[in-house]
């Protein structure tokens, strides 16, 4: 089971600004270990969001986004109570959702 | 082609002259990028599993940490971190967080201590003490550190502590204070704090643990110290060991009033 996103979301006039930390290894598929096997890939590869259950955005992702990544984007029409969802599916087929209400 | 050398020469002039605006000391540029970067400090998942692994029913007999007294009373843990290295009478010597942390999952979940201080960093149950550390710090961000130095075990690990930072060995002859011994000094681009006295607000023993950008790992005091006892070409001691939990009191009991900063993140 993966570990939990952090999420924070804030509402700013008629916009919310969306935070978003997520804990993944992101390994690439290039580094090998001290065997000198291939450390196999294992990154994220699909992110969506979701305003109140529909969805707003989606975006692949590849072996270049660090480990941990960090994701931040506006969201328009959003307000304080709303809720946004955010989901991502790595390589290996583990996805992982969390909620947060904007505030 | 001659046209094209004076089209050359004059973007070159802008580009100096825009350079010279621009131009920022190498501080100020790290501080910039720590800037840009303290916005999605990932320390925050590790906080958050230590959150978690703190109220989570865990190990051989089952239970949660939060019965653990990390030296304000059981199950206090705002506050604690700024506190640490202190002695502690149920063990009767003096404990840093880490070793205060182990302590407590060996007497309240049942998990072996000596298994865990032998596990590296970043693995295991290992990488769930870090994670605890981070949350126990993260809880007393902002605080002022305040290490009780009343009793003469607490005193004993201030001087020694003294003597670790000050003696010099390894096939360099390095000391702690070689580096960290005057103000000004640093290694490449990084700034080398004066850890005798209170080097500020965040600096030093106030800034760790930290997640360190440039290996994704979130580093301990202990895995910090042990990192310059490397970079003197030392062997470094073993976890938990009185050495590390001396220096730790020197550091911490030099940062009285430094508002602690931790979990931070590091280039």
């Amino acid at each position: 089971m993966a570990d939990p996103m952090r999420i924070r979301a804030q509402a700013s006039g008629s916009n919310a600004v969306v935070r978003v930390l997520m804990s993944h290894e992101m390994e690439t598929g290039q580094r090998k270990d001290s065997a000198g096997k291939v450390v196999p890939a294992w990154h994220i590869t699909n992110v969506t969001t979701a305003l109140n259950g529909k969805q707003v955005m989606s975006a692949e992702w590849g072996p270049a986004v660090a480990k941990n990544p960090f994701l931040q984007f506006t969201l328009k029409g959003a307000k304080a109570g709303d809720k946004v969802s955010v989901t991502w599916k790595d390589n290996k087929g583990e996805t992982r959702t969390d909620e947060a209400t904007i505030s | 082609m001659r046209k094209t050398s004076i089209t050359l020469a004059i973007l070159f002039g802008a580009l100096a002259a825009s350079g010279a605006l621009a131009q920022k000391s190498a501080t100020e540029s790290i501080e910039e990028y720590r800037k840009m970067l303290e916005d999605g400090n990932p320390a925050d998942l590790f906080e958050a599993k230590g959150d978690a692994l703190w109220k989570q029913k865990r190990g051989p007999k089952n239970a949660s940490l939060e019965a653990c007294d990390l030296g304000k009373g059981p199950g206090v843990v705002k506050g604690a971190f700024v506190e640490l290295p202190r002695y502690f009478a149920d063990v009767a010597k003096v404990q840093d967080l880490e070793s205060r942390l182990v302590s407590c999952m060996e007497r309240l979940q049942g998990f072996n201590a000596a298994e865990i201080a032998k596990t590296p960093f970043g693995r295991g149950e290992m990488a769930n003490v870090t994670a605890l550390a981070t949350y126990v710090a993260a809880e007393s961000k902002g605080l002022a550190f305040n290490l009780p130095q009343s009793h003469a075990q607490e005193k004993t690990f201030y001087e020694t502590g003294k003597r670790l930072f000050f003696m010099r060995g390894g096939t360099h002859d390095f000391a702690c204070a070689s580096c960290h011994g005057e103000e000004g000094k640093r290694i490449r681009l990084q700034d080398l704090p004066d850890l005798t006295k209170n080097p500020g607000d965040g600096v030093g023993f106030a800034a760790w643990p930290a997640y360190r950008v440039s290996n994704g790992q979130m580093w301990s005091m202990q895995l910090r110290l042990n990192d310059c006892y490397r970079q003197q070409r030392f062997p470094y001691p073993e976890f938990g060991s009185d050495a590390i939990t001396a220096l730790s009191t020197y550091l911490g009991v030099n940062s009285k009033g430094a508002k602690s900063a931790a979990p931070t993140i590091k280039r």
